[in-house]
C-alpha cells in the first residue's frame, strides 16, 4: 500500500465526516412549524418548468394546431392578428413598416425584441403560456394546447419549421437566436457595489 | 339639527363651562363662555366639517381633506387601463415628508399588468420545496410564529428613469418609496426547509393571475430577503401583495414577488419570462440592471414648485442605496461647481430612503441644484457625464443609461423662482 492510496484514505475520511456534519445540521429544523405538503400538493402547485426542460410534462402540438388557438383562444384579441401590434406584447415579429400604438409592457419585450427572440429558452415561453394566458383565464390551457402555442410563435418567427412536432424533448433542443447572446449577473456578495469599477 | 349633534354641543358648552371654572376664570366670564355664539360654539360648527362618516372614521382614520397628495399612472400607461389591469403608478415625491412612504401613496408595478387579486388570508399558504431536505407549507397564522423582524426598505422599479419631458419628481422619480417591514427572515425559513448541496438558486411566485415569478441568487435569500406580511405597522396592503410578499432588499422592484405563494429552490437561474425579461447583452449591464446603485434627488424645491422670493430655504430630498446604508449627501446649488455636504435626517438605515437637508439662502438669480449620494461601500453617485465616459458614448440628451438609472439629477431654478426639469 503505497502512500498515495494512504492520503486518498484520509481524503475519505475527511470528507465523509465533513459531509456527516452537514447532514447532521440540515437535518435539524429549529421550530418544527409548517407542515409536509404531500406529493399531489406539490404537483398541483409546482408549475415551475426548467431552462433545460425539468418538470415539462408529456404532451405535444405542432404550428399548425397553434394556428387554430390563437384564434379559438382569443389570443388575437391582445396580441394583434399578425401577432404584434396589439395592447399586449408582440408575439410575432412584424414587417417593420407598421409601427404599434402601444408601448411595451414590463418587462420590456417590445415590437424589435419579441420573446422568441429574446428569451434564449424555448421552455420559458411554455412556462409563460402555462402560468399566465390567456388573460382572465389563466392556467386553463391543457399541456399540448401550450406545446401547440409554443410551437406556433416559434415557427412564425422562422426559429423551427411548420411540420416540427413540439414535446417535451423537443422543445428544451430548440437552439434559440439569443441562445449565447446574454450576460448574467457576477454572484451575489453581501455589502458589494453593484459593478466594481463603474462610477 | 340632530339630536345627536345637540347633545354634543351641550356637551362641549357644558365642558367650555366646567374648564372655565377649573381653570379659576371668574363666573361671569365662564357664562360669556357658553353663549350659543361664543367659541364653545364655534368648535361645534367645526366639528360638523368632519360629521361625515363619523362612526367610520373613529374606526378607521383618514387625512385632511386639504391634503390633495395623490398618486398617478405613468403616462406611457394608463392604469386602470382598458382591461381594468394597473401597470405603473407614480408615488409623489415632491409632497413627502421624512423617510417613510404612506402606503396608500407607495407606488405600485406590476409583473405584466394585472388585477390586484383578493386573497383570503385564512386560504393562503406559502411552500418551499425543491432542492431541500423537508419540503414546507405553511399557513399566515404559522408565518407569524416565527420570531420576526422589522427593517426599513426602500423598493425602486427599474424603469425610474428621469426623462427630458418629465415636469415633476413624482414623474422623473417616482416609482421609488419606502416602507416599515415586518415579516420572517428568508433564511430562517430556509434553514428550516434544510438547503441541498448544489441548489444555488431559488424561484420566487406570487398568486397573481399571471403567476409572477423570478430567480433569485439562494445567496441572496440567505443574505437578507424577507418573507413580510406587515407594512408600516398594519397587514402590507393588497396593491403592495396582501398577505404576504418577498422584500429583497436594494435589488431592482420587480424581483420583490407580491401574493408569495411558492418558494422553489433549483440548481441554476431558471430565466422566467420576467427574468429573460431583463437579459442584457454583457454582464456588466446585468450587475447594472440587478442592484439600484447609490441614488439621490432634490424633492424640495422641485419640478412645477415656485419659489415666492429670494431668501432662506432648506433644500430636501431622499437618498438610498442597494449596497447598503446612505453615507453622505452632497449638494450643489450652482450647477455642480462646487459640492457642499448636506444633513442627514439619520438614523440612515441599510437599503433605505434616508432624507436630507441642505440650507440655502436663494439670491434670486437663475441657477441649477442638485444632489449627489455616496453609500457605505464608497460608491458615488455619477454624472450622466460620467456614465458617457464609461461606456464611450456622448453625452447628449440621447443618453441611453444602460441598467438601472442612478445619475444625478439637476433642477433648474428660473429667477422668477419656478422649477425646471434640468435635462429639459
Amino acid at each position: 500500500m503505497g502512500p498515495f492510496t494512504m492520503d486518498l484514505r484520509k481524503l475519505s475520511l475527511l470528507l465523509l465526516i465533513l459531509g456527516l456534519s452537514q447532514i447532521s445540521k440540515a437535518q435539524s429544523p429549529t421550530y418544527g412549524l409548517g407542515r409536509t405538503p404531500s406529493a399531489e400538493e406539490v404537483s398541483k402547485l409546482d408549475i415551475t418548468i426548467g431552462p433545460d426542460g425539468q418538470a415539462l410534462p408529456p404532451g405535444h402540438g405542432t404550428a399548425k394546431e397553434g394556428a387554430g388557438l390563437f384564434v379559438r383562444k382569443a389570443c388575437f384579441g391582445c396580441h394583434g392578428e399578425t401577432g404584434s401590434g396589439g395592447p399586449a406584447p408582440t408575439l410575432i415579429r412584424s414587417d417593420g413598416k407598421t409601427k404599434s400604438q402601444y408601448p411595451c409592457l414590463a418587462p420590456c419585450v417590445n415590437d424589435s425584441n419579441p420573446m422568441a427572440f429574446h428569451s434564449p429558452y424555448a421552455t420559458t415561453i411554455w412556462d409563460y403560456i402555462n402560468r399566465a394566458m390567456p388573460l382572465t383565464k389563466e392556467g386553463t390551457l391543457k399541456p399540448n394546447e401550450v406545446y401547440a402555442l409554443t410551437a406556433f410563435i416559434l415557427y412564425k418567427n422562422g426559429i423551427i419549421k411548420e411540420d416540427e412536432v413540439m414535446d417535451e424533448h423537443s422543445l428544451p433542443k430548440v437552439q434559440m437566436p439569443n441562445r449565447d447572446h446574454f450576460g448574467l449577473a457576477p454572484e451575489y456578495k453581501h455589502g458589494a457595489p453593484r459593478l466594481e469599477g463603474y462610477p | 339639527m340632530s339630536s345627536k349633534l345637540s347633545a354634543r354641543r351641550r356637551f362641549l358648552k357644558d365642558s367650555a363651562a366646567l374648564a372655565g371654572l377649573a381653570a379659576g376664570v371668574a363666573p361671569a366670564a365662564a357664562a360669556q363662555m357658553s353663549h350659543p355664539e361664543a367659541p364653545a360654539a364655534d368648535a361645534a360648527s367645526k366639528d360638523t366639517a368632519c360629521k361625515k362618516d363619523d362612526k367610520d372614521l373613529i374606526a378607521y382614520g383618514e387625512r385632511s381633506h386639504y391634503v390633495k397628495s395623490v398618486r398617478i399612472p405613468v403616462a406611457e400607461r394608463m392604469s386602470p387601463d382598458e382591461f381594468g389591469m394597473t401597470f405603473h403608478v407614480l408615488s409623489p415625491l415632491q409632497d413627502s415628508v421624512g423617510m417613510i412612504t404612506a402606503s396608500s401613496l407607495h407606488y405600485v408595478a406590476t409583473h405584466r399588468g394585472h388585477y390586484v387579486p383578493d386573497i383570503n388570508p385564512v386560504e393562503h399558504r406559502l411552500m418551499i420545496h425543491g432542492m431541500v431536505d423537508r419540503p414546507l407549507i405553511f399557513t399566515m397564522a404559522e408565518l407569524k410564529r416565527f420570531p420576526s423582524v422589522t427593517r426599513v426598505h426602500f423598493l425602486e422599479c427599474s424603469g425610474n428613469r428621469a426623462r427630458p419631458t418629465h415636469k415633476t419628481v413624482q414623474q422623473s422619480h417616482g416609482m421609488t418609496s419606502c416602507s416599515e417591514w415586518t415579516g420572517v427572515p428568508l433564511s430562517v425559513l430556509l434553514k428550516e426547509v434544510g438547503v441541498q448541496n448544489g441548489a444555488s438558486f431559488f424561484i420566487a411566485e406570487g398568486n397573481e393571475s399571471v403567476k409572477g415569478a423570478v430567480s433569485l441568487p439562494i445567496a441572496k435569500g440567505m443574505d437578507d430577503c424577507l418573507v413580510c406580511y406587515g407594512q408600516n405597522g398594519e397587514p402590507v396592503r393588497p396593491q403592495h401583495g396582501y398577505p404576504l410578499r418577498l422584500i429583497v432588499p436594494g435589488f431592482e422592484g420587480m424581483v420583490n414577488v407580491k401574493y408569495l405563494r411558492r418558494i422553489k429552490l433549483v440548481e441554476k437561474n431558471y430565466m422566467t419570462y420576467n427574468d429573460y425579461g431583463h437579459l442584457a447583452p454583457d454582464s456588466k449591464i446585468a450587475a447594472l440592471n440587478r442592484q439600484i446603485g447609490p441614488k439621490s434627488v432634490i424633492t424640495f424645491p422641485s419640478g412645477d414648485q415656485k419659489l415666492p422670493g429670494p431668501g432662506f430655504y432648506e433644500i430636501t430630498g431622499l437618498a438610498w442605496s442597494g449596497s447598503g446604508a446612505v453615507r453622505t449627501v452632497d449638494v450643489s446649488v450652482d450647477g455642480g461647481q462646487s459640492w457642499k455636504p448636506a444633513e442627514l435626517r439619520t438614523p440612515a438605515f441599510p437599503m433605505a430612503h434616508t432624507r436630507f437637508g441642505f440650507s440655502w439662502k436663494w439670491d434670486g438669480k437663475e441657477t441649477v441644484i442638485m444632489s449627489r449620494c455616496t453609500d457605505e461601500v464608497g460608491t458615488v453617485q455619477p454624472t450622466r457625464a460620467e456614465i458617457a465616459k464609461y461606456w464611450n458614448v456622448p453625452n447628449d440628451k440621447d443618453l441611453q443609461i444602460k441598467g438601472l438609472d442612478n445619475s444625478v439629477f439637476p433642477w433648474r431654478v428660473a429667477s422668477d423662482g419656478t422649477i425646471h426639469n434640468g435635462l429639459a
